[in-house]
């Protein structure tokens, strides 16, 4: 069924009862032609261009969860394509333009806000670091500029630009095609899309083993029974170096928890998105009304999807250094999700040792904003069995050889 | 939030601790000899186990030294607390593990 305004009305005359699901809930094949490890945002991605640009209809997304039930509904939804390195800058540009035409492609409202994302300096190294990233970025073609903290002030009236604070703020970056967007509606809408080309999404199926033969991978155990596949893609984020040691390699991830949290829903205040990486926070406001609050890594490794109150309490402190207004408000709840922090913060998408198995991973603490672009390179470095041109950069053999793409500085926050 | 037991100053918030990472990768012994694979290894390549691993921590904010910690990473539970040059494996544990099997 096609989304629109009058499957809409004519849903609403019947009391919204009949709406068909959005994707079917079917018992996993014996084979197929590609098996997706991961049903977050980037694994239903990899499925939907998959089976949307390389004709390969065969494929599973093997879910052992519920889909986008992992850091895909755990993220704080900003997009932004403001790196510094030019193999990134060009990644996550990539991924921000999927994203501009997403709705329309996916038929399905993602709610983006292309609200504007501003990274604040707070001191004179700040402000020339800031400088030059800024100008590397427009140079790359991605619109990117300099505010003054009178400018800052007028675009966000609530943010304290007092002189006489620890942190003042001396300036900002703003890229203005930066913004948020549904997190869920991501997921689901690629599920949909990806479901209507004939795509299996399979649910509560964990991968238990990757079976591997003399000609490369051979399938996969689930607990749901073995499946054959004649090529495997394996993006999983937080759990990557469980499903590497299945396969028999390591990986150079380690794997962290993030958290986050909101406040209780208050009336529109904040409509722009700031990070600030000295003071270490970042917030944007959702369309119900909460802060969406997030900060950096819990320091040790974890699978546990909850962190330490002491990383809240500091980033409680960033966010009243920032905006003094909030200081009463109470927040409503509170999460982590298991991100894989690679030593160069930028991710791995690349074929490994084993044939015919590929690992999308590494994305560390910003992947939300990358997934269209991640599944559709991704998609076509399984389909045709070598990077795209796009991806070429982020393949696992740059640790050996040395050709690391540093983006330590590229997140707001330091890790 | 963590109750770690410094092997010096006792138990104390987590607050006061920073985490250095895996434990026990030793420095290679002839770097010279070393190929790019094994430097990768070294310098990039972890363990990053759902379970128990084996960790470095450093008491920043109190006798400023560093210990092992070994602590369920899905749990967070500490298994172990040892200094730096004790065996890695708890004698103890491992003895007990070979009469099981």
């Amino acid at each position: 069924m096609r989304y629109s305004i009058l499957s809409l009305l004519g849903n609403a005359l019947r009391s919204h009862r009949r709406w068909p699901a959005a994707w079917r809930n079917p018992q996993p094949k014996e084979a197929y032609d590609v098996v997706i490890v991961g049903g977050g945002g980037h694994g239903l991605a990899t499925a939907y261009y998959l089976a949307a640009e390389h004709g390969i209809k065969r494929v599973a997304v093997l879910e052992k969860g519920w889909i986008g039930g992992g850091n895909t509904g755990r993220n704080t939804t900003i997009i932004r394509s403001n790196y510094l390195q030019d193999q990134s800058a060009h990644l996550y540009e990539h991924s921000l333009r999927l994203y501009e035409n997403l709705s329309s492609t996916l038929n399905f409202n993602i709610m983006l806000s292309q609200r504007g994302v501003l990274n604040l300096a707070h001191n004179e190294h700040d402000l020339r670091e800031l400088s030059r990233r800024v100008h590397a970025i427009r140079l790359n073609g991605i619109d990117s500029q300099i505010l003054t903290p009178d400018q800052i002030k007028a675009m966000v009236p609530i943010i304290n630009t007092s002189p006489d604070v620890r942190y003042p703020v001396l300036g900002a970056s703003l890229q203005r095609r930066g913004g948020v967007a549904r997190h869920d509606a991501v997921a689901w809408g690629f599920a949909r899309a990806a479901d209507a080309l004939g795509v299996d999404i399979i649910q509560n199926c964990e991968v238990t083993g990757i079976r591997r033969g003399d000609e490369g991978v051979e399938g996969v155990e689930t607990t749901r029974g073995y499946i054959q596949a004649n090529k495997v893609g394996v993006v999983v984020a937080g759990h990557a170096s469980v499903l590497a040691q299945m396969a028999g390699f390591r990986l150079p991830v380690e794997s962290h928890a993030l958290q986050a949290l909101v406040s209780e829903p208050i009336k529109p205040i904040h409509d722009t998105v700031v990070m600030s990486n000295a003071v270490h926070v970042y917030v944007s406001q959702s369309d119900k009304g909460e802060l969406v609050i997030g900060a950096g890594i819990d320091g040790y490794n974890s699978y546990a999807q909850r962190g330490s109150f002491r990383v809240i309490e500091e980033q409680m402190g960033a966010l009243l250094e920032l905006f003094p207004i909030f200081s009463r408000l109470k927040m409503l709840r509170h999460w982590a999700g298991i991100v894989d922090i690679c030593p160069d913060a930028s991710p791995i998408i690349s074929k490994t040792p084993v044939r015919h198995l590929y690992f999308n991973c590494g994305w560390g603490t910003g992947g939300f904003k990358a997934t269209p672009g991640s599944g559709h390179v991704f998609a076509h470095t399984i389909a045709r069995d070598e990077p795209h041109p796009l991806n070429a950069a982020f393949n696992l053999d740059r640790f050996t050889g040395g050709a690391l793409v540093d983006e330590h500085g590229a997140a707001a926050v330091a890790h | 939030m963590l109750l770690i037991r410094c092997p010096w100053c006792g138990p104390r918030d987590e607050s006061e601790f920073h985490c250095g990472g895996e434990a026990h990768i030793v420095r290679p012994l002839s770097p010279d000899d070393l190929s790019d694979e094994q430097w990768a290894d070294y310098l990039f390549m972890r363990s990053n186990p759902k379970g128990a691993h084996r960790e470095r921590w450093y008491h920043e904010a109190g006798c400023r030294r560093w210990f092992n910690i070994e602590r369920d990473t899905l749990t967070h539970e500490i298994l172990r607390i040892y200094r730096i040059g004790e065996a890695a494996e708890d004698k103890k544990r491992a003895k007990a593990k070979g009469k099981g099997a």
